[in-house]
């Protein structure tokens, strides 16, 4: 052992790393500054944003009305918030009768608070279920009314926000479930039902949205028999449902494929039956893997519910259009297209938000 | 006692194949309660597939398979009373990354066996702490060496309380330091007279709990016979040779 050369008997000090590579100098050598083609892009960067942001605040912020009794006050060259002001009501709750609107704003809040209740993960399981069921019968009682004293309101008049709200959270609550039946079909040994969840997952994404929409309000009421009609609100809902569902499944069998088989036999050789198996072991794992292209279609469905307008339905978007069209207010499509942006982009980017919260919770103590 | 002479395990004339591929040929063998068997072969002779097969992780094509009196057949519910009394242990651990240590031992018995939480818990502590790991409770797997991984995984088979306990090379994937921490754990395991089977490379653990070798070779049993005599007096060529290159440093 003498060629063994021992150079250090003790532990070599610990030592800070040298200053240029920490603190904010050091981030912004690493971020921006890092080669030639990185600062020049930062310089360009910097200078377009300089062009770009001070005629936006003098329009949005500077320029801007935010009172006015008609739309001719209303041209000072800035942004007309005044119109959003006026209009605002009609955005929110369309054709619901205005001295019940007290109805779809209870509605909106009972949603926001289910929402923000679903997110805290101590919640989740059988009472939050029940929860949602109390919520989503409440919802229906004050949206159609005719029961406890309140007027009966028919759904051709539900409108905006609430209308947007409940396609799209209807929607994607039983397209999950479904989304995941069809994606443990796919996988299954029966040929039967693998076939049946091939077929209906290819046919609904081989259309688009609009088509099916389309056909479930033009084409359903030909086949069906005279007298029978399906309401025009669960037709869309339907169609958001089934559609999702064909897009989510495919996502939830990407995370079912990434778990390895060991999982499964270990599961098999403790005696836990296929579905204990499947929600015990294997779904939990497969969710937490696949969280962002999940949330990815579910904004895409949130989005998509918009389309519902082309079956005479008023959602959010659908009112401020309409909006758009009163005579004494006319031009102002820009306020109103950012006010609605506006709105779309906060509940987006609070799923995406939340998302990354629920992703890094998943991945704490894991293996990777 | 005449009961503990009775076999717990049966294979008679067990045939089996992946595709056109005969993997197990003409497999017959009986294990009695609390007998140790230990079954080593060179890879690809069918050893793991013949204890995969005795708690249906493959199925047989040919032949019975017999564990606790239950007949292995594509009954579901045979095979789930069987894979009640039989603990796995795998080559590659097979924790569920995403419970902790504690829920991956209560997990079977409380969807299982139906034991309260509590009781369940309660026998995963004392599991752990037999396999001196107590205190790593509340981590999750992926926080544990290979070592610790892999005797979570002997102490959440046993918190099952099986009759039988299949081990399927539970040290090839550690590293050479950890072999012996899990190798104790089995030892002891069956000084308390837990019947095994054990697929492994480890001879010095062999010949200290065997009281059967059974020598595998291209999907056949060739030889068997106590360790003693196997390992001082093989009779096979094949044996011979492959006892040559296994002891051989």
């Amino acid at each position: 052992m003498a060629n063994v050369d021992v150079t250090q008997e003790l532990p070599l000090p610990v030592e800070r790393p040298p200053a240029s590579a920490v603190g904010p100098l050091g981030w912004l050598r690493a971020n921006l500054f890092n080669g030639t083609f990185n600062t020049v892009l930062t310089v360009a960067a910097v200078g377009l944003l300089a062009v770009a942001i001070p005629p936006l605040i003098r329009w949005a912020v500077i320029d801007a009305v935010w009172s006015a009794t008609s739309g001719q006050a209303c041209r000072a060259g800035g942004a007309c918030w005044a119109f959003i002001g006026q209009k605002l009501r009609f955005i929110m709750f369309g054709t619901f009768p205005y001295e019940q609107q007290w109805r779809p704003l209870l509605v909106v809040v009972i949603f926001i608070a289910l929402i923000v209740a679903s997110c805290n993960r101590q919640l989740w399981g059988r009472r939050l279920g029940l929860l949602w069921l109390a919520g989503l019968v409440t919802v229906g009682v004050l949206m159609w009314g005719g029961a406890f004293g309140i007027a009966y309101v028919p759904d051709e008049a539900w409108s905006g926000l609430p209308l947007t709200l409940i396609l799209a959270t209807v929607g994607m609550a039983f397209a999950f479930p479904l989304a995941v039946l069809l994606a443990l079909g796919r996988r299954s040994k029966l040929p039967a039902v693998r076939g049946i969840c091939v077929a209906y997952i290819e046919l609904v994404r081989g259309v688009p949205l609009i088509t099916v929409l389309f056909m479930a309000s033009v084409m359903l009421p030909l086949f069906l028999p005279t007298g029978i009609t399906i309401d025009k609100l669960l037709r869309a809902q339907l169609a958001i449902i089934l559609f999702a569902a064909a897009y989510l499944s495919e996502v939830i069998r990407g995370g079912l494929q990434s778990i390895p088989k060991g999982q499964i036999e270990a599961a098999d050789a403790l005696g836990l039956g296929y579905w204990q198996t499947t929600r015990l072991i294997v779904l939990p794992q497969a969710l937490a893997v696949v969280i962002p292209p999940l949330v990815n279609t579910f904004i895409g469905t949130f989005k998509d519910t918009t389309l519902v307008i082309i079956i005479g339905l008023f959602d959010l978007l659908g009112t401020v259009t309409t909006s758009l069209s009163d005579a004494n207010w006319r031009g102002f499509a820009v306020e109103a297209y950012v006010f609605t942006a506006a709105f779309y982009f906060c509940f987006c980017f609070f799923m995406s938000r939340y998302s990354q919260m629920l992703e890094r919770e998943f991945n704490k103590g894991r293996q990777r | 006692m005449a009961e503990a002479d009775l076999p717990i395990i049966e294979l008679r004339q067990v045939h089996k194949w992946y595709g056109e591929f005969h993997v197990l040929k003409d497999i017959n063998l009986e294990v009695k309660k609390g007998e140790r068997v230990v079954v080593c072969g060179p890879s690809g002779s069918g050893k793991s597939t013949m204890i995969r097969c005795i708690n249906r992780l493959e199925d047989h094509q040919q032949g019975q398979i017999i564990v606790a009196g239950i007949e292995l057949t594509a009954d579901v519910k045979n095979i789930e009373a069987i894979r009640r009394e039989v603990g796995m242990v795998f080559q590659q651990f097979n924790l569920f990354p995403h419970l902790t240590v504690l829920e991956n031992l209560t997990l079977a018995p409380i969807w299982v066996r139906k034991s309260p939480r509590k009781e369940a818990e309660e026998t995963a502590r004392l599991y752990l702490e037999r396999v001196r790991i107590p205190e790593q409770a509340d981590k999750y797997p992926g926080q544990l060496s290979g070592g610790q991984q892999q005797r979570v995984a002997i102490a959440r088979s046993l918190c099952m309380k099986p009759e039988i306990m299949l081990f399927d090379e539970p040290t090839s994937a550690l590293d050479p330091e950890m072999i012996k921490e899990v190798l104790d754990v089995m030892i002891e395991l069956a000084q308390e007279g837990m019947t095994m089977v054990c697929v492994t490379h480890e001879m010095g653990f062999a010949r200290t709990v065997a009281d059967t070798m059974v020598f595998m070779d291209r999907g056949e049993i060739v030889e068997r016979g106590p360790p003693k005599d196997f390992f001082t007096n093989p009779q096979s060529d094949r044996t011979k040779l492959f006892l040559s290159q296994i002891l051989a440093h």
